[in-house]
């Protein structure tokens, strides 16, 4: 690891002026980040701990929630209002990660976790997102967990995480306190930024901007599933997974929120899917019509054919759930 | 950097370089070298410790951020007598080179106190309880602690005995 200044936020406001300068970084539960830095893939020369400040904790807010940069995923997924109006989230966190790293892991740092793309991790290989410019070892090397949706020619590295794709199904916004002291709310669609010509750069935010709470409105939908498909039983990344929140009226479909991890280069969402769904009656042909605009615009590599199938299969499976 | 801290009930003050894990700083500058560094990338849980009575990865975690926690490693899990988990693995031989030990004794008994907190786990088929800890939640619960010597068996039995859900042998 190489040598840093290590910082000890006193308040928010502190905290961003001293991350407001190239190459520092926020550290909160530590969890990918130091793995990163062990490794030498991040070089931070700054760390700013904002672990100890106070964000709030999870409290109410409206017919809504609102929950501390610094709330860790395991106090969000046993909350109990989480867990009985957006069970949807409570799944989603415990479906990811091992007890330890739930227990470390943060609500603002888990929204930054970075792509698990071994070529990322391979310092000894081309990533545009490790070095811009440096090219892409991915494309056309081993693929397994990597992207099919929202992928550039300048890489197909996949957002790894579940907690973003719940957030996403459930209109979640995100409240940043901008370097030089403003708030700004994001919506979750705005925050993520795909890899385009610079893959390099993963969200909205700039040095020193300082993710403050996550915001969950009140669910438009009753019916909320997560279903998570992996290569092991357990502390594994998705290969697909789906967020599902949905609301029946009169056997029609009035409400559906659709996201998909394991499959986007961002926590994927794309209105058109939960377009083709609202205002119809559940059928298989229903269900194959939003697969199909799910994966009109997929571009996967030899090894990621795989999911194109297995999208259309658990989005169908979760939405004959949903709709029952 | 000057820490302070509370390892196994003892206050404990060091000055380290900030780059130190709490997995380092145990084993290195305290001379506590229960907690194993298998992999020192957070996937096999060798290191887990108790942090503020929370299991956590102790070498995903900078020393110097843990000012004023109080951490509990395998040596500080019982005094003097092996705590009722420790016995039940030796009885049930849970283990067999016994490198994972440290970290499975440490993450079982956070393991025990989040399922008595009414935490639930992905194997929930409820997520509003109660869990009792079948074989699957307890799989599910316990992941974060690979045993390469796969003693599953002996680990499974040793923590279900001693959260009163296993067989009486």
């Amino acid at each position: 690891m190489r040598p840093f200044d290590y910082v000890r936020a006193e308040d928010p406001v502190s905290a961003s002026r001293a991350a407001a300068q190239a190459n520092a970084r926020f550290i909160g539960g530590g969890t990918n980040l130091l793995d990163l830095m062990k490794l030498e893939v991040m070089a931070p020369e700054t760390l700013v701990d904002v672990s100890r400040l106070d964000f709030g904790g999870i409290a109410e807010d409206g017919d809504g929630l609102r929950i501390g940069a610094t709330v860790t995923n395991s106090d969000v997924a046993a909350d109990a209002r989480v867990r009985r109006t957006w069970p949807v989230l409570s799944r989603a966190l415990l479906s990811g990660a091992s007890g330890q790293l739930r227990n470390k892991a943060t609500t603002g740092g888990n929204l930054l976790q970075r792509t698990r793309c071994p070529y990322f991790y391979d310092t000894d290989t081309a990533c545009n997102k490790r070095r811009p410019g440096s090219g892409c070892a991915a494309m056309g090397g081993e693929t397994r967990n990597h992207a099919i949706l929202g992928t550039s020619d300048q890489c197909i590295a996949l957002y790894p995480g579940d907690m973003a794709v719940a957030l996403r199904a459930l209109d979640a916004t995100i409240d940043v306190q901008r370097s030089e002291g403003a708030a700004e709310r994001f919506s979750m669609q705005d925050f993520y930024r795909l890899p385009g010509e610079t893959p390099d750069i993963e969200t909205v935010l700039a040095p020193g901007d300082l993710i403050t709470a996550v915001h969950l409105p009140a669910p438009k939908g009753d019916r909320q599933i997560y279903r998570k498909v992996r290569d092991r039983a357990s502390y594994a990344f998705a290969l697909v997974s789906v967020a599902a929140v949905v609301r029946m009226e009169g056997g029609r479909i009035a409400h559906a929120a659709i996201g998909f991890g394991g499959l986007g280069t961002v926590p994927w969402r794309d209105p058109d899917v939960d377009a083709v769904l609202v205002g119809e009656k559940p059928s298989a042909a229903v269900f194959d019509a939003a697969a199909d605009t799910l994966l009109r615009g997929a571009v996967p590599e030899e090894g990621t054919q795989f999911k194109v199938p297995l999208a259309r299969r658990v989005l169908r499976a979760v939405l004959e759930e949903a709709t029952a | 950097m000057n820490l302070s801290f509370t390892v196994n009930r003892r206050a404990r003050t060091l000055d380290i370089d900030p780059r130190v894990s709490l997995l380092d700083a145990l084993r290195d500058h305290l001379h506590l070298t229960g907690s194993k560094k298998g992999c020192d990338h957070g996937q096999c849980g060798a290191c887990t410790v108790l942090v503020n009575g929370r299991r956590i990865n102790s070498c995903l975690s900078l020393a110097v951020m843990h000012e004023g926690d109080e951490i509990v490693t395998v040596e500080g899990l019982s005094d003097g007598a092996p705590s009722p988990l420790q016995a039940a693995f030796v009885k049930h031989d849970g283990f067999q080179c016994g490198f994972c030990t440290p970290g499975q004794l440490c993450s079982a008994t956070g393991m025990l106190d989040e399922i008595a907190e009414g935490w639930p786990s992905h194997a929930s088929a409820d997520l509003d309880g109660p869990y009792e800890l079948t074989q699957a939640e307890l799989s599910e619960r316990m992941s974060g602690n690979l045993c390469r010597c796969s003693c599953y068996p002996g680990i499974n039995a040793a923590i279900r005995e001693t959260a009163g859900t296993g067989d009486a042998t």
